[in-house]
């Protein structure tokens, strides 16, 4: 075998990667005169400090674990989605019509609804890139990141026109009807004699995450069309040889992971704002790209990555308060250094790791 | 509205369209010497920030703009090269490539530039020598009485900052260097056929190279032309999405310079348009919202792409990184 062990191309490689990212990030840090250490220590003091941290950060981490799981599925594919931004602001209009249409009694019969108008509005705008990649041929990651902005026009335009409240300028919906609230993890931990901040938005969606990471896991591992999803990702050649078809695996992916991208708008609409605004993805949908890269397209890599990017992004907004030369895009750089650390320039490590590994073992023989 | 009115409604959209479409035009075309060498690059938005943040720093501590220009091209150039690192020298994905430095771009100009000025990650506004001015072309103000082709002249091609004619230079260039040269053949090939290049003794790595660093000059100068021609000063996100309008450009031109050009109009004109009307009524029918056309070149591009209108078909081996066989 000329390969390294697995668990140093699971575990090892991504890690060295890592430490690399935050390391360079570090030294931008430095370059504007902080102690990078000084910085690390508030953001995690502000991601997992408190309750009130601690929700939040896993709060951040729900909208990964839907974004991430997006972005793998149709990985596995070697279909690459861009358009989760797009799939997610719209999937909140999905998601928003059902909640606005009756006055729901309780939110266990509003979430089974809402997840579906959320998952059927993500699938459609993942529809037209995922048909045109498999019948015409367009390249999907252009299509999906048009899709992004002809999305956000489109939902400009609805909340600045008939989705409009008319008791406020800004462009936003009317408030859902008060039985839909989802239950906080304030509320559902209160009874068991568990205190958990009031302020902190995490709630029941968090659950529906680790849902869907299972039900993802399931599909891929023990379906069979999640073998044919990985079968044709692996070569698509000897998976239309095998008799899978390339156009119903293309378009299943897609909506698949448009639907799980929809997902986001369950957590942030209904979940925190309970009422549709603009822009409420806020780049979750790229943050997805670099949570599935680090967690190497694997459920359970996937959840690890979104709590290290949930804790990033809430230790961020923590970090302003106690450094203010440090901005909140700081978050954004150690984002970027991951992504391109252990997406794009993946071989850097990957290769030297091997070659020691390869060296070892012929030292061993 | 008389004729008069209607005229100068059109001069003023069409001066408009053509400081609005430079930036295009160059990114288009960075994205085409990129691309037409087979290295995608989604990363044009991403460049033309971080050129359009140093320039305007360095445009702010100098007080000369092509010192600016200079400053943007070298950061541009920066981020081409680790582009090219990530996607030639070590065979990385070029999609996660151009992705990772979209978001270092807009990460570190806010940062940078809150540190060094304190302004919301805006630049002080730059004066003086510090940005662009007009440029007054021969006999502007003598032909503007000219009925018609005077104000055309004088109002539309005249009076525009120094970039705009070099992108508007650059397109036959770009034409010459890619279809009229050696060096232009071989990056063509080196996109379509990298085996066959390299079977002729020319090097792909180097090829490719220069396709990106080229793509990192021209991104260089376009966002250089946003913070201090088209604006005067950097603002957090100024490219706004303009990396992937020239993206959705180059498909719609199909890889081609002088199509190019037409496309970066057509968009620029559609910017042009939905700035000065921002809902257009139609023969009091109905009208059409400012989103519908912000949005019509994504939508365009769609088409295009689906090969409804035409077909787009890109450089054969874009994309895939080359590995020489053993």
């Amino acid at each position: 075998m000329d390969k390294m062990p697995r668990w140093a191309d699971v575990f090892l490689v991504p890690f060295i990667n890592l430490v690399l990212a935050f390391l360079v990030a570090g030294l931008v840090v430095l370059a504007i005169g902080e102690n990078p250490l000084h910085a690390i220590y508030f953001m995690v003091k502000g991601a997992l400090g408190s309750t009130s941290g601690l929700g939040y950060t896993l709060y951040y981490a729900t909208n990964y674990i839907f974004t991430g799981l997006a972005v793998a599925v149709a990985f596995h594919a070697r279909l690459f989605n861009i358009g989760g931004e797009g799939q997610a602001a719209v999937a909140g209009l999905g998601a928003a019509i059902v909640l606005l249409a009756f006055d729901w009694p309780h939110w266990s019969l509003a979430l089974p609804f809402a997840v579906l108008g959320a998952g059927v509005f993500g699938a459609a705008w993942a529809f037209i890139p995922a048909y045109l990649q498999a019948k015409r041929g367009s390249h999907i990651v252009i299509t999906t990141i048009m899709f992004n902005f002809i999305g956000a026009a489109l939902m400009g335009y609805l909340l600045n026109g008939i989705l409009k409240s008319p008791h406020t300028q800004n462009a936003e919906s009317l408030p859902f009807p008060a039985g839909a609230h989802l239950p906080t993890a304030h509320e559902v931990l209160a009874p068991l004699g568990i205190a958990f901040s009031k302020s902190a938005p995490l709630n029941i969606s968090f659950l529906l995450a680790i849902a869907c990471t299972v039900l993802v896991w399931f599909l891929l591992w023990r379906t069979r069309l999640g073998y044919e999803i990985r079968a044709f990702g692996h070569s698509e050649s000897a998976a239309k040889y095998a008799g899978i078809p390339a156009v119903k695996i293309t378009i299943i992916t897609m909506l698949i992971s448009g639907a799980l991208a929809g997902m986001l708008s369950i957590n942030v609409v209904m979940g925190e704002q309970e009422h549709l605004i603009k822009e409420f993805v806020g780049g979750a949908g790229f943050v997805g790209i670099a949570v599935a890269l680090m967690g190497r397209s694997h459920p359970l890599g996937i959840v690890l990555a979104a709590l290290l990017f949930g804790m990033l992004t809430q230790g961020g907004f923590e970090l302003l308060w106690e450094m203010p030369t440090i901005s909140r895009e700081m978050v954004l750089v150690i984002q970027a250094l991951i992504i391109l650390f252990t997406g794009a320039l993946n071989n850097l490590v990957h290769d030297p790791v091997e070659r020691i590994f390869l060296r070892l073992r012929k030292r061993k023989s | 509205m008389d004729f008069a009115d209607l005229f100068l409604q059109f001069t003023v959209t069409l001066d408009m369209t053509i400081r609005l479409s430079t930036v295009l035009i160059l990114a288009c075309l960075a994205g085409l010497f990129s691309e037409r060498a087979g290295i995608f690059d989604i990363g044009l938005e991403g460049k033309m920030l971080i050129a359009a943040f140093f320039s305007a720093a360095a445009a702010y501590h100098s007080g000369n703009a092509w010192i600016g220009v200079l400053a943007g091209i070298g950061a541009s150039m920066v981020f081409a090269l680790i582009h090219g690192l990530a996607s030639i020298t070590y065979r990385g994905n070029q999609l996660i490539s151009g992705v990772a430095l979209n978001f270092l771009a807009s990460g570190l100009t806010v940062v940078i530039g809150n540190a060094w000025y304190q302004k919301g990650g805006s630049t002080p506004p730059l004066t003086g020598n510090g940005r662009f001015h007009e440029i007054t072309l021969p006999f502007a103000d003598l032909l503007r009485d000219v009925p018609m082709l005077g104000p055309l002249y004088a109002d539309v091609l005249s009076g525009h900052k120094p970039i705009v004619y070099i992108a508007f230079l650059v397109v036959p260039l770009s034409w010459w260097v890619l279809f009229r040269t050696r060096f232009g053949l071989r990056l063509r090939a080196v996109g379509e056929n990298p085996a066959s290049v390299d079977t002729a003794g020319v090097s792909v790595i180097r090829q490719r190279y220069a396709a990106v660093l080229i793509a990192g000059v021209l991104c260089g100068i376009a966002g250089a032309y946003l913070s201090t021609s088209q604006a005067a000063s950097f603002g957090k996100e100024m490219t706004a999405g303009r990396g992937f309008i020239a993206l959705a450009a180059l498909i719609f031109s199909k890889w081609r310079p002088f199509y190019a050009l037409m496309a970066c109009l057509l968009f620029g004109l559609l910017e042009a348009i939905s700035n000065l009307y921002p809902s257009i009524d139609v023969i009091g029918l109905f009208s059409i919202p400012v989103q519908f056309t912000q949005a019509l070149p994504y939508i365009l591009t769609v088409v295009i792409l689906a090969g409804f209108v035409g077909k787009a078909i890109p450089p054969k081996a874009g994309g895939a990184p080359y590995v020489k066989e053993r």
